[in-house]
């Protein structure tokens, strides 16, 4: 059994309601995001419409509708992570890693959900190239393989700074979605699920030579999105 | 010596496994002379940095 499966409760059916009551809160639910979850406080009922859960929730759905591209599949997934959270609240003693535990469930949840879904996607639709399969990289650069004029990478300005900016983070959820469906999906494998290439390829059934080479593709089409978009380069077709 | 394409490769590459010595050496002279790829390679860290903010559930508007 892998680790993460360790911490998951069994599989909550579709549609299970948001008012259910798991447990509580010593402090008033506004303060949701900074209880003592180590304080052991007596169980009561959980107010699913405070909204500091709201926003926990949207966020958590954001990041699993990106990864499963499946409205429903993504609600369950925080169902189920939300869930297995205040379940497990006891064993969690650092109040300022809530969102980061939380967010660790939720990946355990995708990458139970993928595990189960990934043969679904075609291996040929993975490794040979189609129209729609893999940005192409190979215009940026010449016939000789060096960069071509107008697609050099600039030194970018203090980019650092961008991270604590949301209009930042909106031009990234952009140009994640502008990938093309099944490199997205490895290089939020990858990346967001923090899985490793061998991993990948074992549930995509793809060669780890395909993988990198996908995974190139998909960050060299973000790094330009990014400079195209926000790093202040000319604005130039993706 | 290595080409800009082959330099990229490896700069995404290096994020994902271990790099042979020469392929190291490589990259390394490779990008001492060539800004873009110098450039490239430090962008490649950066979107290491944001994805794991992402994962992590750190963004902006997480902790508003």
């Amino acid at each position: 059994m892998a680790p993460h499966q360790a911490l998951l409760p069994p599989p909550i059916p579709r549609g299970f309601p948001l008012e259910w009551s798991l447990g509580t809160f010593a402090t008033p639910a506004s303060q949701f995001m900074t209880s003592d979850f180590s304080s052991g406080a007596a169980p009561a009922s959980l107010d699913w419409n405070d909204p500091a859960i709201l926003a926990l929730r949207r966020d958590m759905l954001k990041f699993a509708h990106l990864q499963l591209r499946d409205e429903g599949a993504a609600e369950d997934a925080v169902q189920e992570a939300l869930i297995a959270a205040m379940r497990h609240r006891d064993g969690f003693a650092g109040r300022s890693a809530l969102k980061t535990w939380v967010f660790a469930i939720l990946r355990n949840k995708i990458i139970d959900h993928l595990r189960k879904h990934a043969r679904e996607i075609p291996a040929s639709d993975l490794v040979h190239r189609s129209d729609d399969d893999g940005p192409d990289i190979e215009h940026l650069f010449e016939q000789d393989g060096h960069w071509t004029t107008q697609d050099k990478p600039h030194t970018w300005a203090d980019p650092e700074s961008a991270l604590s900016q949301k209009q930042f983070w909106a031009v990234f959820d952009a140009c994640v979605n502008h990938l093309p469906a099944n490199t997205a999906r490895v290089f939020m494998m990858r990346e967001f699920l923090d899985l490793g290439t061998e991993e990948i390829c074992e549930e995509l059934a793809i060669s780890s030579a395909n993988c990198w080479v996908i995974l190139h593709r998909a960050r060299t089409a973000l790094r330009r999105c990014l400079e195209n978009n926000w790093f202040g380069g000319a604005p130039k077709p993706c | 010596m290595l080409n800009c394409r082959q330099a990229t490769q490896l700069c995404s590459e290096e994020r994902d496994r271990s790099l042979s010595l020469m392929e190291r050496i490589a990259l390394r002279l490779h990008t001492l002379i060539c800004d873009s790829c110098a450039n490239f390679r430090r962008q490649m860290d950066f979107l290491a940095q944001t994805t794991r903010r992402f994962r992590e559930g750190r963004r902006p508007d997480d902790d508003a």
